[in-house]
């Protein structure tokens, strides 16, 4: 199965091109089409986790050009799992929107596949440039996705959003003019073997496309002076839309791990561990940050927001503390993290949906329909959320905290810890006001079967995942070793001569 | 040659950076445009600049400039392009559905007659 490494670029593109060509369809077929597709990702995407397990660093050489000259799709154990992650977010909210929410505007389904096209293509690329293109792939799917459905406070946030990404893109495309400029490759293990002899006059200038770099990573993953769009934009989106963009964050998060472990890792010399000690501090005041705007939050879709922007503090310190456990511990928790907060978004708008006027505000007001089943849905994701035992989010901060050495542990234990009781305090008061002081008949809508599979399908992975933790564990560990290996990326990518890649 | 490049690409950048700042929503997209048109030319630049040399491959050229920044500049283009294009249909969605062309929404200065 060597052409599987492109399937999670190729299936979406072409579902998605399929899917615009046909936008007048029948709806049920449409959505056919996209849940199948979504499946079959979910496929492929299981498959590349396995096929990665065994160690190998494979690449698929387009058009058989080779690297360092062609572009190439990387396959390691960080990239497998972050495409399978992405297709079971995705499956979760594109079954939640089949019960109605791509009917309020057109293109939806198109456009989520490619989106995801755009996602998984970041994730896979072994060329600096492509990540570049990928990345405006999945921003202006998601410039469209925001605004599906329009009205008034989605155009606002959209256009902020846009106007800031554009900025983001001009300045990563200075960073890779000066990249190319310097070390002549965009190959980004090519890149890696070129810094360490880079001529003492270029020094400074690469030192300046990578922390250029710094900042167009850290805008898309919503780090610390550069998440103030996050809480507008992805409130306003559409449910099902923000929970897939809970993965949207992490794009940022591994373009960080992936190019400050691999070109900017232990061995480039001088440039070595370039950006680790911004990312910590910043890391960790967005963590702070991220528990006061969970606190002050009035309404449910901007605390859920809030929690993404706790959850990428953690991720963030976690890289900051730039050793293996830590890497392996952030894993888990990325993991954790995503999966559960995309799941929040839809139980949000799913209770926003039976409280009639009041909608996701967090006030008094009428009693759900199903207040039982909700209840326990959001009792369940905020146990998870805060990092309370037995759920998920406990194992992912335990690890984090046991990673952290003495020195960082001063910081890290007291914010994340606080963070966490602060997650829990808002969350309780949020709960309490929605399910118990509410009074009046039922009037709304009960939930409809996709919603509710969709939601359960991302809420359930919070004991999923303590359940296989053993395995999920030995995985991550495993990646993290693998990605300060940079040797090996060399090896297998350009040393290995003419017995050739896997085309 | 190379100063005159480099002027011009930082008198761009910089007049874009100024407009992309301003409040309303029509300089902020002639600012983007402008910085991207300087991103390009940076672009362009990365290669080292020649004249006289040939282009992409010929038989009795010695000497070759480096092709590579050429094709980043057209993919950097044609994206560049596509999201004016957006912009500017999102700018006037703007104005349409918010009801001013403030990018925060202000309505202050917005002449009365255009309100309805």
């Amino acid at each position: 199965m060597q052409h599987l490494i492109i399937l999670p670029v190729l299936l979406p593109l072409l579902t998605g091109l399929a899917l615009l060509i046909h936008r007048g369809g029948a709806l049920t077929l449409r959505r056919t089409t996209s849940v199948l597709a979504t499946l079959a990702l979910v496929v492929v995407g299981i498959l590349l986790v396995a096929e990665s397990t065994d160690g190998t660093i494979r690449y698929y050489a387009l058009g058989d050009w080779q690297p360092p000259f062609g572009i190439i799709l990387v396959l390691d154990r960080l990239s497998a799992l972050m495409v399978m992650l992405t297709s079971l977010l995705a499956l979760g909210s594109l079954l939640y929107a089949c019960a109605g929410d791509d009917e309020q505007g057109s293109n939806f389904h198109g456009l989520f596949q490619l989106q995801l096209m755009g996602i998984n293509g970041a994730f896979l690329t072994g060329d600096i440039f492509n990540l570049f293109v990928f990345f405006e792939v999945l921003l202006i799917a998601s410039y469209a996705l925001l605004m599906h459905g329009g009205g008034k406070a989605r155009t606002h946030a959209g256009f902020h959003y846009v106007a800031l990404n554009l900025l983001g893109s001009m300045l990563f495309l200075i960073a890779l003019g000066v990249l190319y400029g310097t070390t002549g490759t965009l190959n980004m293990v090519d890149i890696s073997m070129a810094i360490p002899t880079l001529s003492p006059a270029d020094i400074g200038l690469v030192k300046a496309g990578a922390l250029l770099l710094l900042i167009v990573f850290g805008l898309k993953a919503a780090m610390l002076p550069l998440y103030f769009w996050l809480p507008r934009a992805y409130a306003a989106a559409p449910a099902p839309v923000a929970a897939l963009f809970a993965v949207m964050t992490k794009v940022g998060i591994y373009a960080i791990i992936r190019v400050y472990t691999l070109i900017f890792g232990e061995q480039a010399g001088p440039l070595a561990n370039l950006a680790q000690p911004w990312v910590w501090w910043l890391g960790l005041v967005t963590l702070a940050l991220g528990a006061v705007g969970v606190l002050s939050a009035r309404d449910m879709r901007t605390q859920v927001a809030y929690l993404i922007l706790i959850s990428v503090g953690t991720l963030l310190a976690g890289i900051g503390m730039n050793s293996e456990a830590a890497l392996s511990a952030l894993l888990f928790y990325l993991i954790h993290t995503t999966l559960i907060s995309g799941g929040l978004f839809l139980l949000v708008d799913a209770i926003a949906q039976q409280r009639g006027k009041a909608g996701a505000r967090i006030v008094q007001s009428r009693t759900l329909t199903q207040p039982a089943m909700l209840g326990l849905l959001f009792f369940a994701g905020a146990i998870a959320m805060a990092g309370l035992p037995p759920l998920s989010g406990a194992f992912g901060k335990a690890l984090l905290l046991q990673a952290a050495s003495t020195a960082q542990q001063y910081w890290l234990w007291p914010i994340l810890l606080t963070s966490g009781l602060a997650t829990l305090v808002a969350l309780s008061r949020t709960g309490s006001t929605i399910f118990w002081r509410a009074s009046g008949e039922k009037t709304g809508a009960t939930l409809g079967p996709l919603r509710a599979a969709g939601t359960l399908m991302l809420i359930g992975c919070a004991p999923l995942i303590v359940a296989f933790a053993g395995p999920i564990t030995a995985f991550t560990q495993a990646t993290a070793a693998q990605l300060l290996d940079r040797d090996a990326y060399v090896q297998a990518i350009i040393a290995r001569g003419d017995t050739g890649g896997d085309a | 040659m190379e100063a005159l490049f480099a002027t011009t690409t930082g008198i761009l950048a910089a007049s874009g950076l100024y407009l992309a700042l301003r409040g309303r929503t029509f300089p902020v997209v002639v600012g983007l445009t402008l910085l991207s048109y300087a991103v390009n030319l940076f672009l362009f630049s990365t290669g080292g600049l020649t004249t006289g040399k040939a282009a992409v491959i010929s038989g009795d050229a010695g000497e070759y400039t480096d092709p590579l920044p050429q094709a980043l500049v057209l993919t950097a283009i044609v994206i560049g392009f596509a999201m004016t294009a957006f912009s500017v249909i999102l700018a006037m969605r703007v104005r349409g559905d918010v009801g001013s062309d403030h990018v925060n929404g202000n309505r202050i200065d917005e002449p009365r007659e255009d309100k309805s």
